[in-house]
């Protein structure tokens, strides 16, 4: 008979004692004080107050001195034309990006006038918002025909164009390319957009190569990121900072033996290189279709105010829902719209408008070579020049102050030009100081050649 | 009746009465649950038949009307996710004959409309040449009217637009600055009661390339969770450190400014360089307004700085428009930075940013913009000029204060019918942009298409612009809407109100029609 054993066998005694001493314990560690670690070094109160009275926080701005040579700048009264009056003097101007000369242009008003009286000045909302007018569309149109590319797209302000542009396609962890010597607006779309950025010397296609084939043999190493990593090389077709093209059949043949992407900034060649002004890829006869994006601003040949960005659909539609300065900025006002539609018909229907210009440019070129002390940086045929000293003084200071002498000689004798300007702690690449001398098909052949023996003589007078 | 309305919400904090001239009425009702199930279902189903034609387009079994690559290009790395573009793809393609919509005339209380059809779903669109024509204008920012073309108005523009042409050539530090720039920098400096002012061509690039011109490294932004995106923009491109406070909320603003000076840059404990506070007049999506006196209390308190950004409030809000500042009663020394665009009640476009004499000259000099970027269109300067004028009354004549009176008007009773038509309605009281709360995906489309049947122009938001259970259509009042105007809009609303039953609110009129009945002789309009 198998009796289950009902009695609690009794545990032995330091079994017993042992428990409860565990038991008690427990009930210790229950109600005793948590020790936090911050708790002992947080502040008290007071402590917290006295930091607070004590903190000083710098001033909103730095204070800006007096003589500053950005606060005393120039006024212009009246339109910025060919005869431009700054600080009260009527000079001929060479500042002015108004290379085709459509700024006083009557035809490009009377368009702007037509469209004021019907739609007024402002469109009132961005362009999801009903800020959408038919003269957009019609420009969108025109620019993608006259760039022989299927779509365009426009942005209400020059700067925000290639700098909203990049980020759109570029995030964190693609890799672009870029020149050095690239315009402060794209710096901007570079860094809004987060990715690494590789610069190589300027125009040096030797350097872009091997940032290239360095880049390969990190994929090698990752495969399965490079697979997808974007990358793309953003290129200017005419530098504003130093005056020059860009070797875009060579840049071409990279784009395909390392699969990367061209970002094209148009802004100078537009409506200047080309048999038709179409740009760069005209002036080397390379089909458009193999630059992935072409972004141009409307500001200096259609003398108006905005940009835009052309290519294929399959790109630019892209930006339409991505795009931060289109998204969430108000359109461009239809009066300037209707104005750039006009440049385009001027441009369209005088192609012979741009050989003339780069006669200009090619005449005052070879006129200004040999000035005493000023050295010309740019192409032959580029309109926007630059004048730098032959030697340095020193310090970018000094060599600001001399060039404004130069600069001040010429004005009061008729002759308006400006130093290139820069801001100095945010440029990755600052260029040295310079004069910034733009032609435009307006002026005339006596013009040009006593600009040049005037630069000749303020060069003498104040270098030597 | 109209304080049983009065729901100052709980995420907004308990706000500091004693700082405050006049009531301040925000409204933020939350709906009932039941409306956020369905909107997440709405959603899933939207997502579980993109999942289906993805399906069908990769295999073939539907076309694929999207633009493609290029052959040549097709080994290169893709440009886009396809995921990235999912929502895109599936759920806003649907709808998206609601945006966009090209107009033909001026945005005043009225335009015409360009008819648009679609063959293929709303891949492709064609014009059919028609317009829909007086179509009532309840999306532009109009808030003053001054969007017109009549001839008297719009004199010194054409005579102006003749005489400098339409564009600058030039940045405003090298030959650009034109005598009409100085002009109008003046009128604007005075029109704010600031010592000066100065003003950029594009508004959504005032504030990106002035912030970073203001803070860098080593300083601390302290923006509010609503910011525009080029608040945003401009706060990241400075390199300063950001941290977001809850929405108006000032407890929130409190805690991170004492965090932030007792304890100091992360890692490192060292002293910030100097803390500045982000926030906007009136938020557009929202329709709130900023509650400046606390936040002026707390950053004299705290020693921090104010940017202001009036993109929406100057001229539509104040006694005499002058923005968020006359409204509360303040003086404009309070904020620090003043920043505002031109293209809302102005009917222009463009920036300015006004302050201190320092401040300015500091931005002329160091501004991105200054240097880099095109000056403003001297015809857009006189449409701005002519604007500020009437507004201030320097043209001789009453008009600018008539316009600020009709809109506040216009305001109040738009926004009284809606509370009382029963529908949630977020937003200060004397904010003229309305949002109207949809919640569901499906009734945006609905929404939108059937108001534009009755002739009626509005516009929706969606995800991802504001919270995903949170879609809503959006009414910017007008000081030129006439009352028959904003009567038809609101009988419109009603019957669709019915229709798609929209009037989620628990504390309207319909909902305890007997309290309503006695006192609606009480309320004089």
């Amino acid at each position: 008979k198998r009796v289950r054993d009902t009695r609690t066998k009794l545990a032995p005694a330091y079994h017993l004692i042992l428990e409860g001493i565990l038991i008690l314990w427990i009930i210790r560690l229950l109600f005793s004080k948590t020790y936090k670690l911050q708790e002992r070094s947080d502040l008290t109160l007071k402590e917290k107050e006295e930091l607070i009275e004590e903190w000083q926080p710098e001033p909103l701005v730095p204070p800006v001195p007096k003589d500053h040579p950005a606060l005393n700048y120039n006024i212009v009264s009246g339109p910025p034309t060919h005869i431009i009056t700054v600080n009260g003097k009527e000079c001929i101007n060479f500042a002015s990006f108004n290379f085709l000369g459509l700024l006083n242009n009557e035809k490009v008003k009377s368009a702007a006038q037509a469209s004021l009286k019907k739609y007024g000045v402002g469109t009132c909302g961005p362009r999801g918002f009903y800020g959408t007018f038919d003269v957009h569309l019609e420009l969108e149109e025109r620019l993608a025909k006259f760039m022989r590319t299927e779509e365009a797209i426009i942005y209400s302000y020059g700067f925000a164009t290639i700098a909203s542009a990049i980020p759109a396609y570029s995030k964190r962890g693609d890799i672009v390319f870029v020149d050095e010597a690239a315009c402060f607006a794209i710096q901007k779309g570079l860094q809004a957009s987060r990715s690494n950025i590789k610069l190589f010397k300027h125009n040096d296609m030797a350097d872009l190569e091997r940032l290239l084939k360095e880049q390969e043999t990190e994929d090698q190493k990752n495969p399965r990121k490079a697979r997808v990593t974007r990358r793309f090389i953003v290129v200017e077709g005419l530098y504003m900072n130093t005056g020059d093209i860009c070797p875009l059949p060579e840049l071409i043949k990279l784009k395909y033996k390392y699969k990367v992407r061209i970002f094209l900034e148009e802004s100078l060649s537009f409506g200047v290189l080309g048999e038709h002004g179409r740009g760069i890829t005209e002036h080397f006869g390379i089909n458009i279709d193999d630059i992935d994006l072409i972004s141009a601003n409307m500001e200096n040949s259609l003398a108006s105010i905005g940009g835009f960005c052309c290519g294929r659909s399959f790109i630019i539609d892209h930006q339409r829902l991505s795009g931060q300065g289109y998204c969430f900025s108000a359109s461009l006002p239809p009066l300037l719209a209707a104005a750039a539609i006009e440049a385009l018909n001027i441009m369209e229907d005088s192609p012979d408008i741009f050989q003339t210009l780069r006669a200009k440019c090619e005449r005052i070129h070879k006129a200004l070579q040999g000035i005493s002390g000023l050295k010309v940086v740019g192409e032959s045929f580029s309109p926007a020049l630059h004048l730098q000293l032959e030697e340095s003084c020193g310090s970018r200071e000094n060599d600001v102050k001399l060039l404004k002498r130069v600069v001040d000689y010429c004005m009061n004798s008729g002759i308006a030009l400006t130093q290139a300007r820069y801001l100095e702690k945010e440029e990755k690449c600052l260029p040295p100081p310079s004069i910034r001398v733009v032609i435009t098909v307006e002026q005339t052949e006596q013009e040009l050649d006593k600009a040049a023996s005037l630069l000749k003589e303020a060069a003498q007078s104040v270098l030597n | 009746m109209y304080c049983l309305l009065q729901v100052l919400l709980q995420k907004n904090g308990v706000s500091n009465g004693t700082l405050y001239k006049k009531t301040f009425i925000e409204h933020f009702e939350q709906a009932p649950m039941y409306v956020a199930v369905f909107t997440f279902v709405g959603f899933a189903v939207g997502t579980i038949f993109g999942y289906l034609r993805d399906f069908m387009r990769a295999w073939g079994l539907e076309k694929r009307n999207i633009a493609a690559e290029r052959e040549q290009q097709k080994d290169f790395v893709p440009l886009y996710q396809d995921f990235e573009n999912f929502y895109t793809r599936n759920l806003y393609l649907r709808i998206r004959d609601n945006w966009n919509r090209p107009i033909c005339s001026v945005p005043g209380p009225q335009f015409d409309l360009m008819e648009r059809v679609t063959d293929d779903y709303n891949w492709t669109f064609r014009f059919t040449g028609r317009t829909i024509k007086n179509v009532i204008n309840m999306g532009s920012y109009n808030y003053l009217g001054f969007a017109e073309t009549d001839v008297n108005a719009l004199k010194t523009v054409t005579i102006e637009l003749e005489k400098y042409g339409t564009g600058v050539c030039s940045t405003r530090q090298e030959m650009g600055t034109l005598d009409k720039h100085v002009e109008l920098e003046k009128l604007v400096a005075t029109f704010l009661g600031v010592e000066d002012a100065m003003v950029f061509g594009m508004g959504f690039a005032t504030n990106s390339m002035n912030i970073p011109a203001l803070v860098g490294k080593g300083c601390l932004i302290l923006s509010d969770e609503l910011n525009h995106t080029s608040l945003v923009l401009g706060a990241r491109l400075s390199g300063a450190t950001i941290r977001i406070f809850k929405h108006n909320n000032m407890q929130s603003l409190e805690k991170l400014l004492r965090d932030a000076i007792v304890y100091g840059q992360p890692r490192t404990h060292r002293a910030w360089r100097k803390i500045i506070i982000l926030v906007e007049g009136i938020y557009s999506m929202e329709g709130s307004i900023v509650r400046l006196p606390e936040i002026v209390s707390l950053k004299n308190k705290y020693k921090a700085y104010l940017y202001l950004d009036e993109a929406h409030s100057i001229g539509a809000v104040g006694a005499t428009g002058r923005g968020v500042v006359e409204y509360f009663g303040m003086s404009p020394d309070d904020v620090d930075v003043l920043m505002g665009t031109f293209t809302k009640s102005f009917g222009a476009a463009g920036g300015y940013i006004a302050g201190k004499k320092g401040l300015v000259d500091f931005l002329r000099t160091h501004s991105h913009s200054a240097v880099y970027a095109t000056s403003m269109c001297p015809a857009v300067a006189e449409q701005i000029i002519r604007a500020m004028k009437c507004l201030m009354g320097l043209d001789g004549t009453t008009q600018g204060l008539q316009r600020v009176r009709q809109l506040e008007k216009n305001t109040r009773y738009f926004r009284r019918k809606l509370h009382e038509m029963g529908f949630i309605i977020y937003g200060n009281d004397d904010s003229p942009v309305v949002p109207l709360l949809l919640y569901m995906p499906g009734k945006i489309g609905a929404f939108a298409r059937r108001m534009l049947e009755k002739n009626i122009g509005v516009v929706v938001v969606g995800f991802p612009a504001t919270p995903i259970t949170e879609s809503r259509a959006r009414f910017c009042v007008s000081a030129a809407h006439t009352r028959e105007m904003l009567d038809t809009v609101l009988n419109a609303l009603d019957e669709l109100g019915d229709f798609l039953h929209l009037k989620y609110s628990r504390y309207s009129k319909s909902s305890h029609p007997e309290l309503y009945e006695e006192s609606r002789l009480e309320l004089e309009d």
